[in-house]
């Protein structure tokens, strides 16, 4: 193992093949966070008027509170007056079918691997494409609407559809939440809105793809996910970013709500830039990602892959607020050279009878840093909840971290709330017996943090493992000689 | 096939191996005795590369190859294949899954394209039958929750997936039932072939009798002190190993 770590530090090169930057026209506005700054925002967008007081609402609140310090994370403090809040490839007045994007935004879409072609694409998935603040483009548009499910991008559901917009937006994650749900309720510029209908499985993969691209800019985007009745939806979100020098922000909301006997399985594999080597540069990923099980029988399901980001704060969370219902979180969390992450979920049982099922694994690899963060609360009322969460650790060298914060907090005497968790090395004995097979360290240790993130990997559909599987291996270059 | 030369080798600055010397040509089997902390297993493990192990005299070649220069996964990309005395777990790594990724590694060592789905699956089969290993210890993650006895088959079923030039069995007897010990030395004879040879190490005359080899060897404190046939292992059997040793050590204390 000795020789495996001087390995490790000689070949802590950075593999990041999503870096590259897209020349294109941007509108951008100046630098800087004001009542006007808002005002110019919902302008741009075009936006109703209510929408515009609920945003300076947010942006009042947001004044008054002060930045949490309680993550496992350390950065320089952030000047939220040296960022962009609005940023857009410059685009023809209204996009009537995907032949008018940009050719040169198509091809970098392309380059990610994301084919807008609706023929050439993958065939049940529907993408939303965001970069910067607005959305692009959205696939399959006509063939979900015949169903009536509505997926677009959140600005066109506030002009197209702004009764659910009205009702849904900030009744599970309200403004007032915490700091960074404040600022994006206050400067929130594009994300994506689905919305099922009661009794449709909705037959295809809806997926969001996130990109930053220009200089100096935030992104805010918000999500909205409504599934009424027993109805099903599977949505996936993925993101990158160029390689910058300086730290850019993203802090995203993101709500779900499922009715009764509905079903929402949300996946994420976020790959934002993740800084190089030196811990220069990279994406702060403060995020906010809440469901309710509004309804009885209801089920919600959280998996993420996080492989980027120069800090990661983030803990979707499932409110059990309806009887029987479900709450799952199933995550994967690796962090290399400098990387930071706390991250982990709350499972909130309101409802009789509702189970929530937790199982993170986090892998750390160079001077990284790796906190499962977790809260599991049963209420009074919350007769019979049952609670199983597994945290699982592997330390890829000895100079990462690994941390385990599990908060438990039962008022009702028939919870049952279990909680397991392990740490665990790559073992020298293990990579001997992979070489010694013919297979190489590297590919080696591929093997082994796969087989230890199978669970979770389980979790994705099935084109989207595939690729986590591939993103987990590109990551891991370099970080075992 | 293997030409090991004055072989001395290191662990943590003691010299455990001193001066080996063993010839092994194609389809030869060799046994090597010997007491407890001889030497056996580091003599297994200098030959498979481990790293923890600095040899500091000697050379070897393998099949014309100086080994010593190849790194680990080469070696095994060459034909050489170790059998662990105490194999370890890779929790959620498939078996099967394992085993493609090592025959393909192989495979492309050697300029082949790695093999197509029914073609693995035809092999494995055709290797389970001869290993008497079942699909359901296969599709469970590398020997986790394995018992002793199912961890060794394991790697005799490897070693038939991965057909070597030089097998190295370390104790691969050891901790098996009377059953499982037939069925595994079984396998290996199936594996016998005019130029595949085989290096067996072992405490028990009684694999002998399964496995003829053509030469034994006795292994004490970092040298082979005694080399023979067949007839040398039931003589161990019977005097154990002080009618050796015992004079090794007087002359050593001379
Ligand atoms: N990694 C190591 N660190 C320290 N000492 C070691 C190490 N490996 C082997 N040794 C020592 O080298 C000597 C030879 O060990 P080895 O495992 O080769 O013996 P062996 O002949 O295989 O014994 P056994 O029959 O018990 O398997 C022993 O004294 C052992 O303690
Ligand atoms: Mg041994």
């Amino acid at each position: 193992m000795k020789e495996d770590l001087n390995l490790l530090e000689q070949a802590a090169h950075n593999d990041y093949k999503y870096g590259f930057v897209t020349n294109i026209d941007t509108d951008t506005i100046p630098k800087g966070l004001s009542e006007a700054v808002i005002e110019l925002i919902s302008k741009k967008k075009n936006e109703p008027e209510w929408m515009l007081k609920w945003r300076l609402k947010a942006y009042a609140h947001w004044l008054k509170m002060e930045e949490p310090t309680w993550p496992n994370v350390k950065y320089p403090p952030i000047n939220y007056q040296d960022i962009i809040y609005y940023a857009a490839p410059k685009k023809k007045e209204q996009l009537n079918s995907l032949d008018e994007v940009d050719p040169e935004l198509l091809r970098t879409f392309e380059k990610l691997g994301i084919s807008l072609d609706e023929q050439k694409r993958l065939s049940g998935v529907a993408v939303d494409v965001v970069m910067d603040s607005v959305s692009i483009a959205t696939s399959f548009k006509e063939q979900l609407s015949e169903i009536g499910v509505i997926f677009c991008s959140i600005s066109e559901a506030i002009q197209q559809h702004p009764e659910l917009v009205k009702k849904y937006l900030g009744s599970v994650v309200p403004m007032t939440d915490n700091y960074f749900s404040a600022l994006n309720s206050a400067v929130f510029t594009d994300g994506s809105f689905c919305y099922i209908p009661k009794g449709v499985r909705c037959p295809m993969e809806l997926s969001t793809y996130f990109r930053i691209n220009a200089e100096n800019s935030g992104q805010f985007e918000r999500t909205l996910i409504i599934a009424e009745d027993e109805s099903y939806v599977s949505y996936l979100e993925g993101c990158t970013a160029p390689m910058r020098d300086e730290n850019q922000l993203h802090a995203a909301v993101v709500e779900l709500v499922a009715m009764e006997k509905a079903e929402i399985k949300y996946s994420t594999v976020q790959n934002w830039y993740p800084g190089d080597k030196n811990g220069q540069g990279g994406i702060y990923n403060f995020v906010t990602k809440r469901g309710i099980c509004a309804g009885n029988h209801s089920k919600i399901s959280w998996t993420q892959v996080e492989t980027g980001s120069a800090i990661t704060w983030k803990y979707p969370s499932v409110i059990l607020k309806g009887d029987y219902s479900i709450g799952e979180f199933y995550s994967v969390a690796f962090t290399n050279h400098h990387q930071q992450a706390d991250t982990g979920t709350k499972m909130i049982h309101l409802g009789k009878n509702t189970r929530s099922r937790i199982v993170a694994k986090g892998i750390s690899a160079g001077q990284s840093n790796n906190s499962y963060r977790g809260l599991v609360r049963a209420s009074k009322q919350a007769t019979n909840a049952r609670n199983y969460s597994q945290c699982d650790s592997l330390l890829l060298g000895d100079q990462c971290g690994a941390h385990t914060f599990p908060y438990i907090e039962v008022k009702n005497k028939t919870a049952i709330v279990e909680h397991e968790a392990t740490t665990s090395k790559i073992g020298e004995d293990q990579l001997f017996y992979c070489r010694q097979r013919g297979i190489d360290a590297e590919a080696a240790v591929a093997l082994i943090v796969n087989g230890f993130a199978k669970e979770v990997m389980n979790q994705l559909p099935m084109e989207f493992a595939i690729e986590a599987q591939k993103l987990l291996a590109i990551s891991m270059e370099g970080s075992v000689g | 096939m293997l030409s090991i030369k004055n072989i001395h080798a290191n662990v943590e600055g003691k010299e455990i191996l001193k001066g080996i010397n063993l010839e092994i040509k194609p389809g030869e089997v060799h046994a090597i005795m010997g007491p407890n902390g001889s030497g056996k297993s580091t003599l297994a493990s200098v030959l498979a590369g481990r790293e923890e192990y600095e040899v500091t005299e000697g050379e070897v070649l393998f099949s014309g190859k100086d080994l010593l220069e190849l790194s680990i996964e080469d070696r095994a990309r060459e034909g050489l294949f170790l059998a662990f005395q105490y194999p370890v777990e890779i929790p959620g790594v498939s078996t099967t899954n394992f085993i493609k990724a090592a025959v393909n590694e192989k495979r492309k060592y050697q300029g082949l394209e790695p093999l197509d789905a029914v073609s693995f699956l035809k092999m494995m089969k055709e290797k389970m039958a001869m290993v008497e290993i079942g699909q359901s210890l296969l599709s469970r993650s590398i020997n986790e929750g394995f018992s002793g006895g199912e961890k060794k088959r394991n790697e005799i079923f490897q070693m038939a997936m991965l057909e070597p030039k030089l097998a190295i069995l370390d104790e691969t007897d050891s901790g098996l039932d009377i059953d499982a010990l037939r069925i595994v030395a079984n396998g290996i004879n199936k594996l016998r072939t005019p130029d595949r040879s085989i290096l067996l190490i072992t405490h028990y005359q009684r694999l002998l009798d399964y496995i003829q080899p053509d030469y034994v060897h006795v292994l004490y404190k970092g040298r082979i002190v005694k080399s023979g046939t067949k007839e040398l292992a039931l003589e161990l059997e019977e005097k154990g190993y002080d009618f050796i040793t015992e004079s090794i050590d007087q002359s050593a204390n001379v």
